[in-house]
């Protein structure tokens, strides 16, 4: 290879964060085309929570215990609390369909013309999505939040604030991946948007926005001495709502936080792998078929 | 100007295609709910093929026009040379690359434009989308700024990229989307029908364009298109395309001199003239108030024309090739009549 191939190759990491930055600022642009009014939606999506704190407020009167699996009615409250900000994070709306989209309607063949990722294209635009997001429902969020403010235990340390940032940002990159392999399953049926269904359905059971997964551990698996919680601490469910608000809260600790951020990035890497590999098998058929 | 020596294309080809062929497998519906239902147990396919046995080189700095009626198999031809479809069979060679690897070097030297579909961004003015080009096509800044403003001069659409590319006009659009392929400077550029549904002005710019642009770069061009005035106006090199295969592969004026067996005569008289004398001519007539079409036979022409002019009252006279649509259109039919005849002796 030539001495300009050296610098070019060398070079080519460097090149391809610009280019990925110059999506990031034109999906940016892109976004607050149609900010739309998030602030109202935003405190809409709260209200769900209202539910369920009546509904655990009946449980907890209709009990002489003070705390169930370890949680008391405050943190029961801090808990939702705690995975509306998480699946703000992790929650992808529109991702899978729109890429079942892009595959059904052929404007996914400018990805396969010109010399850019589309993995790499989405999650730019998901990043641009998500900060335009939370620059419009910091307010709505803040408030609520400062509101109940007094179901919060005292702020954790800095270690712990710490791992919670990390899960976060990983519980971003877990749910981004996981429906965008979701999407690329268009390329295999026509409509994915049943398949997305159940997944969502798995999710909101096992990933701890119903309840948290704590009360699974007392739940037997069938398998002598493993509970429904050590399963499902092994699937990649509960990363996306309930362990960054355990972690918060600290319900998750020492060693036990440390193989649990382990397993969240295991899952972060397999899922981007299971993408990419949809991606590549998914553009082979969809190019043997006719594009 | 456009080199078509077949000698010089082969020494240089830049797209060098062997027995391409590209098969599909197609599952019927049949309508109704019932076999809908039994459509979900039991599907019956069958095959088609859409491109059999291609064989094609184009050289350098070529403009080539594939013509051919819906699901001829030019749009295939075209997926498989941008790489976005894979054959069944045969080889292709583009730039020396295998399009269907679509290695990043093959994707940064070439370009498709489709002309339905837009690579702009909608919500955005198309200055971004350009910028976006620079940074996936690793354009230099100065090089960018420099082939842009050419570009966006030649089409005169310098007050548009700065307005949300959903606001513009389609031909607006088109324009800008040319302008967006263009910038990396590809050395093959193939278009799908890239004047469909424009304005016969905006069909000129594009052609003034286009011909300008290819020139000056001495870029190979590949386009399928329905429109004859593209063809006219661009190519020197015709390939015809029907069921998968090519049914001619020539020059434009050999595609007129081969495929015509008459003329257009078109008289100009002072007054309507009298339809007998007319008839008397011996050929085919349509009379127009004090305008009259005969169509004589190319052998004849050079008999018939002085016994024409003698008659009294020609005010003018003009003798035209057959339109190129007409032509185009009796190749497709007796085309058709064949694969009829095929189909019903089997």
């Amino acid at each position: 290879m030539s001495a300009a191939g050296e610098a070019v190759r060398s070079a080519a990491p460097l090149q391809g964060l610009r280019t990925w930055w110059t999506m990031l600022s034109i999906c940016l642009e892109e976004r607050l085309v149609y900010r739309g009014d998030f602030a109202l939606g935003t405190l809409m999506r709260f209200l769900p929570i209202v539910t369920q704190v009546f509904l655990w407020t009946a449980v907890f009167a209709a009990t002489s215990r003070t705390d169930i699996s370890g949680y008391t009615r405050n943190d029961i409250v801090a808990y939702y609390l705690l995975t509306m900000l998480t699946r703000a994070f992790s929650s992808m709306p529109g991702l899978a369909g729109g890429i079942a989209r892009s595959i059904r309607d052929g404007s996914v063949k400018k990805f396969l013309v010109q010399p850019v990722n589309y993995v790499s294209f989405l999650l730019a635009a998901r990043v641009a999505h998500k900060l335009v997001y939370y620059a419009v429902a910091l307010v709505p969020f803040a408030g609520v939040f400062f509101f109940c403010r007094g179901y919060f235990p005292e702020p954790p340390d800095a270690v712990t604030v710490a791992a919670f940032v990390v899960a976060l940002v990983l519980s971003f990159l877990l749910g981004f991946f996981m429906e965008a392999t979701l999407g690329m399953l268009g390329f295999w049926f026509m409509e994915v948007s049943s398949i997305v269904f159940g997944y969502m359905l798995v999710q909101y059971l096992l990933s701890g926005h119903m309840f948290p997964i704590d009360l699974l551990a007392g739940v037997p698996s069938g398998v002598a001495g493993v509970s429904l919680a050590d399963v499902v601490r092994w699937l990649p469910f509960e990363y996306t709502a309930y362990f960054p608000a355990a972690v918060w809260l600290g319900k998750v600790r020492g060693t036990q936080l440390v193989w649990s951020l382990a397993i969240e990035a295991g899952w972060v890497v397999a899922m981007a792998v299971a993408c990419r590999v949809a991606w590549r098998r998914g553009v082979r058929r969809y190019s043997a078929f006719g594009g | 100007m456009h080199n078509t020596d077949p000698a010089t294309a082969a020494a240089d080809p830049v797209i060098r295609v062997e027995g391409l062929a590209k098969e599909y497998r197609v599952y019927d519906k049949p309508e109704g709910l019932a076999a809908s239902i039994r459509g979900l147990f039991h599907r019956t396919s069958r095959v088609v093929e859409a491109v059999k046995g291609v064989d094609l080189e184009v050289g350098r700095g070529e403009f080539v026009a594939l013509l051919g009626p819906n699901g001829a198999g030019k749009t295939t031809l075209l997926k498989l040379l941008s790489g976005i479809v894979t054959p069944s069979r045969g080889t292709a060679r583009v730039l020396g690359h295998v399009p269907w690897e679509r290695d990043d070097d093959f994707r940064r030297r070439f370009a498709l434009v489709m002309g339905q579909r837009n690579q702009l961004w909608w919500d955005l003015p198309a200055a971004e989308s350009f910028r976006l080009h620079q940074e996936i096509y690793r354009i230099e800044p100065a090089r960018f700024q420099r082939t842009r403003d050419e570009l966006v001069d030649m089409l005169d659409v310098r007050r548009l990229i700065l307005q949300p590319v959903r606001e513009l006009s389609l031909g607006e659009r088109m324009k800008l989307e040319l302008v967006a392929a263009l910038l990396h400077e590809p050395e093959v550029l193939f278009l799908d029908e890239p004047t469909i549904g424009l304005d016969v002005v905006a069909q000129h710019t594009i052609h003034e364009f286009l011909r300008g642009v290819q020139q000056r770069r001495r870029m190979t061009v590949v386009l399928t298109t329905h429109y004859m005035k593209d063809v006219a106006a661009l190519c020197e090199r015709v390939v015809v395309i029907t069921r998968g295969q090519i049914l001619y592969d020539g020059s434009l004026a050999e595609i007129v001199d081969r495929f015509t067996t008459h003329k257009i005569v078109t008289l100009d008289f002072d007054e309507p003239p009298d339809q007998r004398r007319i008839e008397g001519f011996g050929f085919p007539c349509e009379v127009r108030g004090p305008q009259v079409i005969l169509r004589i036979d190319r052998s004849r022409i050079a008999d018939a024309l002085p016994e024409i002019l003698r008659t009294e009252g020609v005010r003018d006279v003009s003798v035209e090739d057959v339109p190129l649509e007409e032509i185009v259109a009796g190749l497709f039919r007796a085309d058709r009549r064949e694969a009829g005849a095929v189909g019903a002796a089997s």
